[in-house]
């Protein structure tokens, strides 16, 4: 009898919540296991001794390491259910060069939103707007990234969904009148279950970022 | 229906590299176009519009960018040839991992090194020759960190030992003594036609990079 796999993560990871859509869009029944960051487990430190970092996913005892490989795995080890991918190699290469500016270029901008205040934080605000709109242009007027089905690039940027009440707060921004089409898209893809259940309601990361904000820039 | 391939790229890039031996390896015929990084053709900025960056590889006319990204589609589009992935999917997420490795450890450590003076210098000789030690433990005594046979990590890899030359003497250490297996690692993969064929003589990329750092005022 196979083993459940077990997600390490960390609930208001953006790159945590990928495995969980991930697994629940093929109907994987997964073990949660919250990480202590000050206190992290020895299950965690073992599986990713080179970064130490959520997600992992463990699975028949072997990790898999970094979100987008999360992601790419799952889809692979479960086949028969919801294909991540198109099944040409052209479309296959977009998909990943798409979610691959995802984790550069909106990653990179969307951090010092939240994490950085002045300067630092306008020069974020210009970044992630630029990549707001860059997004939205690829999305163009497909229901999905992945044309007609949620697929890959759907899965790596929807989890910053949740956190777009929290940039839209810190950073004095609108996103909806920035980049209507994409929040449509999003509150479409919320409209899956295997999205709603794994992304933590907006008001929490607000609290969240307050927090951070709080203790470590001293004041919001 | 003749295929037409054409590889975007610049003489000295670890990245184009890659891309050149996954084709080899497959036995691609392609047509090499050298950039200028300082002018770069229009064909580049209308193919990768997002990044602007070389290698682009175009494919009857559909361009790809990232060269990691390429050599999945190289070997996905061309699978009779010399398999670059396994088919496993743990095999392949931690091919995927290691090779995300190299391309977030190896090149930022690498760059530091010829393009900083002092204290951030040094940080970077250690970071590299950090980076490196552990690459060279999770080859352990294969052949290939494709385990049995010549692969996608290795191809990921192998171009940053052009380079080494660079990193030796601006960072002023000997990573031939800290990692006397990757280097013999190197020189096994060396012995392949695609690779020897890829790669530029290091001496050519130190001279490149003393002209670099000449026109940026570090030297």
């Amino acid at each position: 009898m196979a083993n459940k796999p077990i997600l390490l993560d960390y609930w208001p990871s953006m790159f945590g919540m990928r495995a969980r859509v991930a697994l629940r869009e093929k109907g994987v029944d997964f073990e949660y296991r919250e990480e202590d960051f000050s206190n992290k487990s020895a299950l965690l430190l073992q599986s990713n001794p080179v970064h130490k970092k959520i997600p992992v996913l463990v699975h028949n005892g072997k990790p898999v390491c970094e979100s987008l490989n999360v992601v790419q795995y799952v889809d692979e080890a479960w086949p028969d259910k919801n294909p991540f991918f198109p099944s040409d190699p052209y479309g296959r290469s977009q998909a990943r060069f798409w979610a691959d500016f995802v984790d550069k270029k909106f990653t990179e901008a969307q951090v010092k939103i939240w994490m950085k205040k002045g300067e630092e934080q306008e020069a974020g605000k210009k970044e992630f707007i630029e990549a707001l709109k860059i997004l939205e242009s690829e999305l163009g007027d497909k229901p999905y990234f992945g044309g007609d089905s949620f697929g890959y690039v759907d899965i790596s940027l929807i989890t910053f969904y949740s956190w777009f009440q929290a940039y839209e707060k810190f950073g004095n921004i609108s996103i909806e009148a920035e980049s209507p089409k994409l929040v449509a898209w999003g509150k479409r893809c919320m409209e899956k279950e295997s999205v709603s259940k794994s992304l933590p309601e907006s008001e929490k990361i607000v609290g969240y970022v307050a927090e951070f904000r709080k203790n470590n820039l001293g004041s919001e | 229906m003749t295929e037409e391939v054409i590889l975007l790229d610049f003489w000295a890039s670890m990245y184009g590299m890659r891309t050149r031996i996954a084709l080899a390896e497959k036995r691609v015929k392609y047509h090499y176009r050298e950039e200028d990084l300082w002018n770069k053709s229009s064909l580049l900025l209308q193919m990768n519009p997002v990044h602007k960056k070389i290698p682009v590889l175009i494919h009857n006319g559909k361009p790809l960018c990232e060269s990691l990204f390429q050599l999945e589609y190289i070997d996905e589009t061309w699978p009779e040839e010399n398999p670059l992935l396994p088919s496993d999917p743990y095999k392949r997420a931690r091919a995927k991992f290691w090779a995300d490795i190299i391309d977030k450890k190896v090149n930022v450590a690498g760059r530091r090194i010829w393009t900083t003076k002092g204290e951030e210098k040094e940080e970077a000789s250690k970071e590299l020759i950090e980076i490196l030690k552990t690459l060279e433990s999770e080859l352990g005594d294969k052949d290939y960190f494709g385990e049995e046979t010549f692969g996608y990590v290795d191809i990921a890899l192998i171009g940053f030992y052009s380079w080494f030359g660079v990193y030796d003497k601006y960072g002023n250490i000997n990573i031939e003594s800290e990692c006397p297996k990757l280097i013999a690692w190197a020189k096994r993969c060396l012995q392949r036609e695609s690779v020897a064929k890829a790669l530029p003589e290091s001496e050519k990329i130190t001279t490149f990079i003393s002209e670099r750092r000449k026109k940026l005022e570090l030297e």
